[in-house]
C-alpha cells in the first residue's frame, strides 16, 4: 500500500497534477509518525510512510494548505474524508486546490497502549499476521494487534470514503457501529455517578487546549478561548467546575458538526475520553431529529442550524431530564 | 549505607505521612502514573515516570499571588502567602531532579521568587534511580546521570531493599528524624546493578545524541536557519510539550474579578499559544513558525547563554511521548544539527 501511494504521489507531482503531497513522515521509533507536506520525489522516497501508526487526520491541515500556491494531494482515510466533506460544507476549504486518493482506513494502533503493557525501549513494531513483533533494546516482544488498537478505531463507523478523486485500495462500507454502547453505559448512570465520572475524567485536565486545536471542527479564526479579551481564556482554571465547563462548551460548538473523528481523544495527554461528550450530542441528535451524519455529504442541512415544523419541543429537554 | 527492605517500603510510606505530606507517582486507572498524596494503601507505581512532571510541587499550575479589597474608593492590598508545610515527595527520576536546578535558576536568581521559594525550602526530594528506561530517554545527553539522580535524598534499589544515599544538609535532617526504620546495608550487590543499568542507557536510540550544534555561541545562525518551517508545519499550537515538561517556566498573571475585590493569579503560559507575552502593540511572535521557535531556542540556545551553557531541557522524554503531532525537541535537534 504504501509503495503503490509513494508511486502515485511522485506521478502526480511529475505531471504537474499536484505541487505539494500531505502525508505522513517516519519517526524515531517506528510508531511516532508526523503529518508532513512533501515537496519533492526525493522527500517521498526517504520519509513518507503510511502504517499501522499513521493515526492523525490530515484534513484540518488543509484549511491552510488550500490557501497556497498549486494544487496539493491529500491522502486521506475513510474517517478523514468526513471531516473534509464537513469542512468544505462550511467553506474552511478550497476543494479546488485539493486532490484526494482515499486509502483504505485503519484500525489504527496506539504506541501508547503497547506501552501500557509493560513494553518499552521500543525500536520499531512490524505486524506479522495480526501478532506485532516489537523490538526493543531489551529484546523481542509479542502482542495481539487488536490489542493495540487505538481508542478511536476500535469503533469504527465507516470504511467508506465520502469523497474523492481516486482511490487506491477498495472502497468499504458504512458500518454498523457499536460507538454508541458507552454512551449508553454514562446515560444509564445516575446523574450523581455521571457527574463524579466526570469530575475523575476532567479534572486531570492540564489546558493544553491539544484536543481544540486538533478538531477539525474547530476552525473559527480567532477561538474564544485565546482571546483574552472573552474573559474565559485558556491558561487557567480558576475552580474545579471549569475544567468541566470548558469541555462542555466546546462539544456544544462542535454539536452537528463534529463527524466523530475520534482525534480529541487520541491527543489529550491525560487520556480523557472526550469523545464521549460529543458522541452524546451526535446520539442525542439522532434521537430528536433523526439519524444524521455530519461530513457524510455537501448538500444535507445540519438538524441543529435548521428549522422544520415537527422539531421537538425545547420541553424535551425537561421531559428527558426527569430521572 | 541507609538502606529499607523492600516488603517493609510501605510501612515507610505510612510513617513518614503520619508526620508530614507525602507525595509519589501512582497507577492511574488509565494505566498512566500521576504523582499524589499518599493515603492508606497507596502504592508506587512501577511505570518509569508520570504524564506530568514534578515541578508542579514547586510551580504549580495556578496560583494566588495577592488580594486586592475594594471598599468604596479604598483598596486593601492582602498578603495571601502562608508559610508553607513540609512536606516530601518520593520518587522523583533523575530528568526531574535536574529540572529542579534549571528551575532554581529562574526563580531564586534576584529578584528572588518569594512563592517559589518558599515550597522549595520546605520540600525533600527523594530521587529514584532508573534501571528500565524507554526509548524516549536521553537524560545522558544533558549530563544527567539515572542511576545517581540529584535530589536531598537519592534512593536505589537492588531487588531486595532500597538504599537511602543522603545528598544534602535536608536530606540529612529527614533521615534523623526517621532514623528508626532505615537499617544498615551492604550496596555490593547494588553496585554491581548500577553498573548494568548504565549499560543499558548507553544502547538507548537517543543515547548519541549530540549538543555540539547547540548553544548561545551559535545564536542567530540556528534563528535564521530555513529548517524552522519545515520543522513547524505540523505543530498545532498546542500547550502539551510546555504543560508536561518539567523545565518550561514560562507564566502569566492575570486579574480575577470577585465580588467585592480582585483576585491576582499567576498561571503557567505557553509560548505555543497565540496570545503568549501579548503586549500593548500586540503579539511579537505573529506565527506558529515563531512561537515554535521560541521553544527550542530558549531551551537550546538562550537558557545556556544565560547560564553557563546548561541547557534548557533534562531529557525526560516526555514531549516525545506526548506531542500530538509527534514533533518534538529530538527531531528538531537531529534536523538542525544536519545543517552544520
Amino acid at each position: 500500500m504504501q509503495e503503490k501511494m509513494k508511486q502515485r504521489a511522485k506521478e502526480l507531482l511529475a505531471d504537474g497534477t499536484v505541487n505539494r503531497v500531505m502525508g505522513w513522515k517516519k519517526g524515531e521509533f517506528g510508531y511516532d509518525t508526523t503529518p508532513a507536506v512533501f515537496r519533492s520525489a526525493e522527500e517521498i522516497d526517504k520519509y513518507f510512510v503510511c502504517d499501522d501508526f499513521t493515526n492523525s487526520n490530515l484534513s484540518k491541515l488543509l484549511v491552510k494548505e488550500s490557501k497556497k500556491d498549486g494544487v496539493i494531494l491529500a491522502f486521506l482515510k475513510p474517517c478523514d474524508t468526513y471531516s473534509f466533506n464537513q469542512l468544505l460544507k462550511e467553506h474552511r476549504i478550497d476543494r479546488e486546490k485539493v486532490y484526494i486518493i482515499g486509502i483504505p482506513g485503519g484500525p489504527k494502533l496506539d504506541a501508547e497502549i503497547i506501552k501500557s503493557k509493560g513494553i518499552t525501549g521500543i525500536t520499531g513494531v512490524k505486524n506479522v499476521n495480526y501478532t506485532l513483533v516489537i523490538d526493543t533494546i531489551y529484546g523481542e516482544e509479542k502482542m495481539p494487534f487488536y490489542e493495540a488498537v487505538s481508542v478511536k478505531c476500535k469503533s469504527c463507523k465507516s470504511k467508506k470514503h465520502v469523497i474523492y478523486d481516486e482511490l487506491i485500495g477498495d472502497d468499504g462500507d458504512i458500518l454498523e457501529s457499536d460507538r454508541f454502547d458507552e454512551v449508553e453505559k454514562l446515560e444509564n448512570m445516575t446523574s450523581r455517578e455521571r457527574f463524579d465520572f466526570w469530575q475523575r475524567e476532567l479534572s486531570k485536565c492540564i489546558r493544553c487546549n491539544a484536543c481544540k486545536n486538533v478538531c477539525p471542527a474547530c476552525t473559527c479564526e480567532k477561538c474564544v478561548f485565546d482571546n483574552p479579551k472573552s474573559g474565559i481564556e485558556n491558561k487557567a482554571v480558576s475552580d474545579s467546575f471549569e475544567e468541566k465547563l470548558f469541555h462542555i462548551i466546546r462539544a456544544f460548538h462542535v454539536a452537528g458538526r463534529c463527524t466523530d473523528c475520534g482525534e480529541c481523544s487520541r491527543v489529550c495527554p491525560q487520556n480523557i475520553p472526550l469523545h464521549l461528550l460529543n458522541r452524546k450530542f451526535i446520539k442525542d441528535i439522532n434521537s430528536l431529529y433523526g439519524e444524521y451524519q455530519a461530513g457524510a455529504d455537501l448538500d444535507t442541512k445540519n438538524p441543529l442550524t435548521d428549522y422544520s415544523t415537527d422539531d421537538c419541543e425545547p420541553s424535551i429537554v425537561h421531559e428527558r431530564g426527569v430521572e | 549505607m541507609l538502606k529499607i527492605s523492600l516488603d517493609r517500603l510501605d510501612d515507610f510510606f505510612a510513617r513518614v505521612a503520619s508526620e508530614q505530606s507525602l507525595y509519589m507517582p501512582v497507577d492511574r486507572e488509565d494505566g498512566q502514573a500521576e504523582f499524589r498524596k499518599w493515603t492508606e494503601g497507596s502504592k508506587l507505581s512501577q511505570r518509569l515516570n508520570t504524564v506530568r512532571s514534578a515541578k508542579d510541587f514547586f510551580f504549580p499550575q495556578t496560583e494566588n499571588l495577592v488580594d486586592f479589597k475594594i471598599q468604596g474608593k479604598n483598596i486593601e492590598v492582602l498578603d495571601t502567602r502562608e508559610e508553607c508545610e513540609d512536606f516530601a515527595v518520593f520518587g522523583v527520576r533523575a530528568c526531574d531532579a535536574r529540572s529542579f536546578s534549571i528551575l532554581d535558576k529562574v526563580f531564586l536568581c534576584e529578584p528572588v521568587d518569594s512563592y517559589y521559594k518558599n515550597r522549595r525550602e520546605h520540600g525533600v526530594i527523594i530521587s529514584l534511580s532508573c534501571t528500565r528506561p524507554a526509548e524516549t530517554c536521553f537524560c545522558t545527553v544533558f549530563g544527567i546521570d539515572p542511576v545517581e539522580p540529584e535530589g536531598d535524598i537519592s534512593c536505589s534499589t537492588d531487588g531486595k531493599s532500597m538504599f537511602f544515599k543522603v545528598n544534602t544538609p535536608k536530606g540529612e535532617e529527614f533521615v534523623k528524624k526517621f532514623a528508626d526504620v532505615f537499617e544498615d546495608g551492604d550496596p555490593a550487590q547494588l553496585e554491581k546493578m548500577k553498573e548494568f543499568s548504565r549499560n543499558v542507557f548507553k544502547k538507548l536510540p537517543l543515547a548519541n545524541l549530540s549538543t555540539d550544534s547547540f548553544g548561545g555561541d551559535k545564536m542567530m545562525k540556528l534563528f535564521n536557519s530555513p529548517k524552522w518551517a519545515e520543522l513547524s508545519e505540523a505543530c498545532i499550537g498546542c500547550g502539551t510539550c510546555t504543560f508536561i515538561c518539567p523545565t518550561c517556566q514560562c507564566y502569566d498573571i492575570r486579574d480575577f474579578k470577585t465580588n467585592d475585590g480582585v483576585k491576582r493569579f499567576r498561571c503557567w503560559d505557553s509560548c505555543m499559544y497565540s496570545e503568549f507575552t501579548k503586549m500593548a502593540h500586540g503579539n511579537p511572535r505573529v506565527s506558529q513558525l515563531e512561537r515554535f521557535r521560541q521553544r527550542f531556542m530558549h531551551k537550546l540556545v538562550y537558557f545556556p547563554s544565560n547560564n553557563d551553557g546548561e541547557f534548557g531541557c533534562v531529557g525526560c522524554g516526555r514531549c516525545l511521548t506526548k506531542c500530538p503531532s509527534s514533533i518534538n525537541i529530538v527531531k528538531v535537534m537531529k534536523a538542525l544539527e544536519v545543517e552544520e
